[in-house]
């Protein structure tokens, strides 16, 4: 279990904001930070990485104390033991592929751990290539990969995914959620992506100025947002409920969930992440295939 | 036939300041790139002033600090028995500091323009800064650590008024080849002074040849 009970103050790009945070993450959970950008996200993964300091609070890691501003116990990031994946990837230029993951390798550490990642992460044809060679989405993938080589408890991804399109997305999002039950990790990843959120994590914060706003499920965080009264809106089928003779259609407008009555004749040609347009005819909502 | 001998003092100055300025250079770029300190600015200056200061200048400080009447060039030549004036070791440590901006600049601005985050990311992957520093940072800043030797190389080469100054002229000890240069001009043998002058310029041209060619990325398939 990890307890964090922070403030910071912090200096943002307009304005100053406090980041004020008390939160505890079961282990082996999958979390989501979600909010808009200058809400705060990052910082609460820096400060628990130890790459920023909170100006007081405690940070708990089970039995061990990282951060405790009254007891003056700060513990430095290299001693925490955590997997972080930056959100620019930072790979080491200098070093190919395997050299990254090789170099993340702890003292008197078997390096069998790292030819078990390049399998898991299906790296094989890209370890010898240097990091200037690879893709955005083969970049991730060797973030992820070395920050799992110190078999670290709790894995940190800084939006991993908001530089990738759709497709690369969807396959990292398998990868990330492969490791996280594979090796029994604690998960916190920054998203502000709806979609991402319902599909990998069991629990999300929304943040918004320093503070937790929501907590819980995601679909119930989410789903009493308020419905937007548009006539006409594109949005992803996020679920589909078939019922007796119609079915119900859960889509994701924005940041707003709109549940459509569909004919199951209708419905045929859509699955679940389908891109569809929602449109009201005459109070009969409709939907139709865009994508 | 022409005396080598300044040539020679020259290159072996060159060189032994070189790579005691490039040891020196690595842990103070280090500290001026990441350092919060208040006094960093007056230790930027401090770094800088060889480049706008007249050589003389620093050669006569130099000249009073370590004369052996003063307390410190007396106590360095009892106990250290180093005597700094008119002596090789003494033009060592003047071009040294002459030097340091052209080794030191390169080198900081390197490590300023490499991201946060490899340096993150190494700490949080369990390795001390010692270890960030040689295995991440500095093989990533090669074309700066390249511009650095090249340059502080090259400019000592080049002194005139602070080796004059610290130095003197003696002959296989501190005459370097631009003061053999003033000198065979002063005694109208402008032929030696030519052989002299026409081999720094053919030095120094290529040097800084090669720096541009370097940075310019054309070595970059050699140098990677």
């Amino acid at each position: 279990m990890i307890h964090v009970n922070i403030q910071k103050k912090l200096q943002g790009a307009m304005n100053e904001m406090v980041l004020d945070v008390d939160f505890t993450i079961e282990h082996g959970s999958f979390v989501t930070l979600f909010g808009a950008s200058g809400a705060g996200k990052t910082s609460i993964l820096r400060i628990i990485a130890g790459l920023m300091r909170p100006d007081a609070g405690q940070i708990n890691m089970g039995q061990e104390k990282w951060f405790d501003s009254e007891k003056g116990i700060d513990r430095k990031p290299q001693e925490r033991k955590i997997g972080f994946v930056f959100q620019d990837y930072a790979l080491f230029p200098n070093m190919s592929v395997k050299e990254n993951l090789l170099f993340a390798l702890e003292k008197n550490q078997n390096p069998q751990v790292v030819e078990e990642l390049i399998q898991i992460i299906e790296l094989e044809d890209l370890q010898h290539r240097k990091p200037e060679k690879l893709s955005g989405g083969q970049k991730q993938r060797v973030a992820l990969a070395r920050a799992l080589v110190r078999k670290p408890t709790i894995l940190m991804l800084d939006e991993p995914l908001s530089a990738l399109d759709a497709k690369m997305r969807t396959r990292l999002q398998d990868y990330i959620l492969k490791v996280h039950k594979q090796f029994n990790l604690t998960t916190l990843l920054i998203s502000h992506e709806v979609s991402e959120v319902i599909k990998m994590c069991d629990r999300v914060f929304m943040i918004e100025n320093g503070r937790i706003l929501k907590e819980g499920k995601p679909m119930e965080v989410f789903a009493n947002q308020k419905l937007s009264g548009k006539f006409q809106f594109s949005g992803e089928i996020i679920e589909i409920l078939e019922q007796e003779i119609i079915c119900i259609v859960t889509v994701l407008v924005g940041m707003n969930f709109v549940k459509v009555i569909a004919d199951k004749e209708e419905i045929k040609t859509m699955n679940i992440g389908d891109k569809v347009l929602v449109a009201s005819k005459a109070f009969n909502p409709v939907l139709q295939k865009i994508e | 036939m022409i005396d080598w001998q300044p040539l020679i003092l020259t290159f072996k100055l060159a060189l032994i300041t070189t790579f005691l300025l490039f040891i020196l250079s690595i842990p103070l770029s280090y500290w001026l790139a990441y350092t919060k300190s208040k006094i960093k600015p007056i230790v930027e200056t401090l770094v800088s002033m060889p480049l706008v200061l007249p050589p003389t200048v620093l050669g006569f400080y130099l000249l009073v600090v370590f004369s052996p009447n003063s307390w410190l060039g007396s106590w360095i030549q009892e106990y250290l028995g180093i005597q700094f004036i008119f002596s090789f070791h003494g033009l060592v440590l003047a071009s040294m500091m002459y030097s340091l901006p052209f080794m030191v600049h390169p080198i900081q601005s390197g490590l300023s323009g490499l991201s946060s985050s490899l340096t993150e990311a190494s700490y949080v992957l369990g390795k001390s800064k010692l270890t960030t520093l040689y295995k991440v940072l500095l093989p990533n800043i090669k074309p700066s650590l390249l511009t650095g030797i090249v340059l502080a190389f090259a400019h000592t080469i080049g002194e005139f008024g602070v080796v004059l100054m610290i130095g003197g002229s003696i002959p296989q000890k501190t005459k370097v080849a631009s003061i053999a240069i003033y000198e065979e001009v002063e005694a109208l043998n402008y032929d030696t002074a030519n052989v002299y002058s026409l081999i720094l310029f053919a030095i120094a041209f290529c040097i800084l040849l090669f720096v541009y060619v370097g940075n310019g990325g054309y070595l970059k398939r050699f140098w990677k």
